[in-house]
């Protein structure tokens, strides 16, 4: 009991100086990652978000084509980074919803003008719901769900070139 | 929050239209009270528990983030509609983990921060007695 | 030409404390040697070049001296005098000279001052402050010189973050830094006193002093902290567990315990190695929270001047000083006796008991700030926040603050309770009739309900060691102990009367509408663009008035600062004896309705006269054990002259 006490405190900062250590070494993770990987998308219904494509409702990720699930916004300085690359991932075959978070018609036309438009399906989350209920918690994030509704992978920040075949890759495994 | 360190960043270099800033008003109860006062007890002291996800440490009763207030709308909204506040605490959990809780419950990972306070209550008795119980 | 002074003083005061460090550990083989008598002086010198390089850097602010990197960076030729003047140690840099600066001033005092202490144990506390400092100094120098010139004067300051453009936040840093200094004191005397072997109560007597200061600035700077966060976030909390202000709070816990352990000791020479103890865990904290702040490792609202690499050098220092003290406790301490013992009923029965619950309450804000990190170390992320803090807190709590109204009445080394059963009984009947009362009121909510009762209670109990004496009679330090308590209960009662009883309303409404919070009747008189020296503002202008009677003006703001660019809202508070009024102004909602977020909190402020109460308490005990001990050394000095000139 002596002896415990005596070294019992030394042996305790030496129990967090040791973790303090490997966390300084360590690179923060600010992301939030989402715990629903594997986990079918609950049901949702989004009212068009663009004149030019339909909204997005839970049918349409259930009709047996895997997808990418691309939440973004006009007014989100990285998705003008990544539109190229969803460009380059549309052109190698691969199908992109897009659920467009607190946004008018106007500057998501005025961004799709601009910056093309990669999307088969453009949906208007205003109360951030369908990005709540996947999980994510930022734009840019692009979701692979698979033929069922079924999130597979979440890929948080913008895509970029290296991404391209990693989402391809991941589409390839979920049977598109 | 690198993305949000980012964003603000490029928002400062590249000079972009004042009207493609973030502009949509918040959601409909992320600012506005259930008109029910219980109900609005139960979702404040529900939402002051929430972790805002976009913030550095601050629960979403706290913040003025956009995000913070469309989860706001989504507490009041649910408990409006009848739910639960534990219902909805575990429906955030089943999307996010335990991180977007501040209330721990106990756990796998989570059992010594219930643990540890229990031992300290023990050694704290053993201490007082030994020590005081010896006289002069 | 200024820059380079202060940098040379920097540099010199450096060499001198090297020469402090061996002159002291020289001195413990033979405490006359030439070197060890130049450790005293050393350390005056020391502490005063250390002074005159932080004068150096208020000056360069002054005239916002745009050759100086660290001004650059921080300051603005537009800002106001007193915002140029915090700008100095608003930064990581400059905070750090003022860390270094008020360490060598303490070390200088007592260099010159303490000498009650035998000589060696003087010569070994000082070493020990060397050791200390000559860390922070190789931090300063060599990582992050304060006085680093710019290649090219800059054009113009980059500004101070506008969330520091604060009259309360430009003061509160320095206020901690005082007290994490003041512990650091303490810890050097820990250390003397181990290494000589001479833990007495003249050792807790020449320490007394300092851990009382140091205490009494860290309770002026959480309170001051938590009243910043309180209007300044705009959301009217006022305490938010956040890992930054728990950063605070533990060297105030642990500071506490060892004021209340070093009162033991010097008076009954009892509790030797706890004491020892306590003094080497004290300073621990404040160094871990210095490093958790600057380190940037746990994610907190309050992140200031974050930067892994500074981390890693506090990191380092910490394993040096704490590890090394922590060492040198585990070699000691079993030959260092535990001295007298005492009966489980008397002042230090209840003294070790106010020890053990807040050494436990240590203990768990320790593990629910560090926790979170623990589990990211497996990659799994977790939040440990008030509903963990709050009930856990309150089991050790409650059971303290109960013992802290009767403990006082106490006899020292052995009473019994059917001497105190009358304060005893009060207290309990109080404490049920105001439970009672609360629920009446309408108040369900269990810790807030048992927090005003035992507010109460221990408010009463507070002033019951003061009963049947002549109070023009009674002690400072039993004045300061008194109202320290008093003030515990006060604040208590404002904590647990905002949680039971706080109303929030948030309303849109348009110009001349009005809506009701509480007992007030808020009306939005007027919303007008306002500018300022360095931001702009929507500022709302609205008419309160309380229970209908006159109205009064409030204009809260939300600002935007343009160097650095940062919005923040200004909250305004309307201040009664019962409470506040908390308003303010948010976005507009569309269709000319303006966002207002409005709280009464009745109550409220009683936390931080609460907390302003137990810092007056501490300065009282503070006289009062200064005064004793010049008296003391006066009797003593006479009685020395006396014995010399029967000698002759």
């Amino acid at each position: 009991m002596n002896k415990l006490w005596i070294w019992g405190p030394l042996g305790l900062f030496l129990m967090f100086s040791g973790l303090a250590a490997y966390q300084l070494t360590q690179p923060k993770d600010e992301f939030v990652q989402s715990t629903m990987i594997g986990k079918p998308i609950p049901d949702f219904d989004l009212r068009p978000a663009h004149q030019d494509r339909p909204g997005l409702a839970i049918a349409d990720l259930k009709d047996g084509k895997p997808k990418l699930l691309n939440i973004w916004a006009s007014w989100c300085v990285p998705c003008i980074a990544e539109a190229p690359h969803l460009e380059a991932l549309n052109r190698a075959g691969a199908e992109i919803v897009g659920v467009a978070i607190r946004d008018r018609p106007a500057d998501v036309a005025r961004f799709l003008a601009q910056h093309g438009n990669p999307y088969t399906r453009i949906g208007a989350d205003d109360l951030s719901e369908v990005q709540l209920s996947v999980g994510s918690s930022g734009v840019p994030e692009t979701f692979v769900v698979d033929g069922n509704g079924i999130i597979l992978h979440q890929h948080i920040g913008d895509v970029r070139a290296e991404h391209v075949p990693m989402l391809l890759q991941k589409l390839a495994e979920a049977g598109a | 929050m690198m993305r949000f360190i980012l964003a603000i960043l490029s928002a400062a270099l590249i000079v972009m239209p004042a009207s493609a800033q973030q502009t949509l008003p918040p959601a409909p109860l992320a600012y506005e009270q259930l008109s029910d006062p219980a109900q609005e007890e139960a979702a404040q002291a529900l939402m002051e528990t929430l972790r805002c996800l976009k913030c550095q440490s601050q629960s979403i009763a706290d913040s003025d983030a956009p995000m913070a207030g469309d989860m706001r709308h989504q507490v009041r909204s649910r408990i409006a509609a009848g739910e639960e506040p534990e219902a909805i605490r575990a429906w955030l959990v089943e999307r996010y983990g335990d991180y977007v809780s501040y209330a721990p419950t106990v756990s796998n990972t989570t059992w010594p921060l219930f643990a540890i306070p229990l031992l300290l209550l023990i050694v704290a008795g053993v201490i007082i007695r030994r020590r005081v119980g010896k006289r002069s | 030409m200024a820059a380079e002074l202060g940098l040379a003083a920097l540099w010199l005061a450096a060499a001198l404390s090297v020469l402090q460090l061996i002159g002291g550990a020289l001195a413990q083989r033979d405490t006359n040697s030439d070197l060890a008598k130049l450790v005293r002086p050393a350390a005056v010198m020391q502490g005063l070049l250390a002074g005159f390089a932080f004068l150096v850097l208020l000056y360069l602010f002054a005239v916002t001296d745009l050759s100086v990197k660290l001004v650059a960076a921080n300051s603005h030729s537009d800002k106001p005098m007193i915002f140029k003047l915090a700008g100095a140690w608003g930064n990581h840099e400059g905070s750090m000279l003022l860390w270094i600066t008020v360490m060598a001033l303490a070390g200088g005092l007592i260099g010159f001052v303490e000498r009650r202490l035998p000589e060696q144990t003087m010569q070994a506390t000082l070493a020990a402050q060397a050791f200390v400092g000559l860390g922070f100094y190789a931090f300063l120098l060599l990582s992050s010189n304060p006085f680093e010139r710019l290649p090219e004067p800059a054009m113009e300051g980059m500004g101070l973050n506008p969330l520091l453009q604060d009259i309360g936040l430009a003061f509160h840093p320095p206020t901690l830094y005082f007290g994490y200094v003041g512990l650091s004191v303490a810890f050097s005397f820990a250390v003397g006193a181990l290494l000589t072997r001479q833990v007495n109560p003249d050792f807790a007597r020449a320490m007394r002093p300092w851990v009382l200061g140091a205490w009494i600035f860290l309770t002026l700077g959480i309170t001051a902290g938590s009243y910043w966060a309180y209007y300044e976030l705009g959301w009217g909390g006022w305490w938010f567990w956040d890992p930054v202000e728990n950063a605070s709070l533990m060297p105030w816990l642990a500071a506490t315990a060892l004021l209340h352990s070093v009162s033991v000791l010097a008076a009954r020479d009892a509790l030797r190695t706890w004491t020892i103890m306590l003094g080497v865990v004290a300073f621990s904290m404040s160094m871990l929270g210095t490093f958790l702040v600057r380190s940037g490792i746990l994610t907190s609202v309050h992140a200031f001047a974050a930067d892994p690499e500074r981390g890693t050098f506090i990191l380092g220092l910490l394993i040096l000083y704490i590890g090394g003290a922590l060492l040198l406790f585990g070699l000691r301490a079993s030959s260092i006796s535990e001295g007298d013992r005492f009966s489980v009923t008397s002042r230090e029965g209840a003294l070790v008991f106010n020890n053990v619950m807040l050494s436990a309450i240590l203990g768990i804000v320790l593990l629910g700030t560090l926790y979170p990190l623990l589990t990211e170390a497996f990659d799994v992320r977790v939040s440990v926040g008030p509903p963990y803090f709050n009930p856990v807190g309150a089991v050790f709590t409650i059971p303290m603050l109960m013992v802290m109204a009767v403990g006082p009445l106490l006899r020292w080394r052995q009473d019994s309770f059917t001497r105190v059963k009358w304060p005893i009984i009060i207290s309990a009947v109080v404490m049920v009739a105001v439970l009672a009362l609360v629920v009446i009121l309408g108040s369900y909510s269990i810790l807030a309900d048992l927090g005003l009762a035992v507010a109460v209670a221990l408010g009463i109990g507070s002033f019951m060691p003061l009963r049947g004496r002549n109070l023009l009679r009674v002690p400072i330090a039993t004045w300061g102990m008194v109202v320290a308590h008093f003030g515990i209960a006060v604040a208590l009662f404002g904590m647990a009367s905002e949680s039971a009883f706080s109303e929030e309303k948030l309303a849109a409404i348009s110009v001349g509408e009005s809506t009701q919070v509480g007992p007030w009747q808020v009306t939005l008189d007027a919303v007008e663009p306002v500018a300022g020296p360095n931001w702009t503002a929507i500022q709302a202008n609205l008419g309160a008035s309380y229970d209908g009677g006159t109205s009064i003006e409030l204009t809260p703001q939300s600002r935007n600062f343009w160097a650095p660019p940062q919005e923040t809202t200004e909250s305004v508070l309307a201040t009664r004896w019962n409470g506040q009024l908390y308003a303010v102004v948010g976005n507009e909602a569309g269709d000319g309705r303006w966002q207002l977020r409005l709280w009464w909190k009745p109550f409220v402020t009683l936390i931080w006269y609460g907390g302003i109460l137990v810092a007056l308490g501490g300065l009282l005990a503070l006289i009062g054990r200064v005064k004793t001990d010049l008296k003391r050394r006066y009797v003593v000095k006479r009685a020395g002259d006396r014995r010399a000139e029967a000698a002759s």
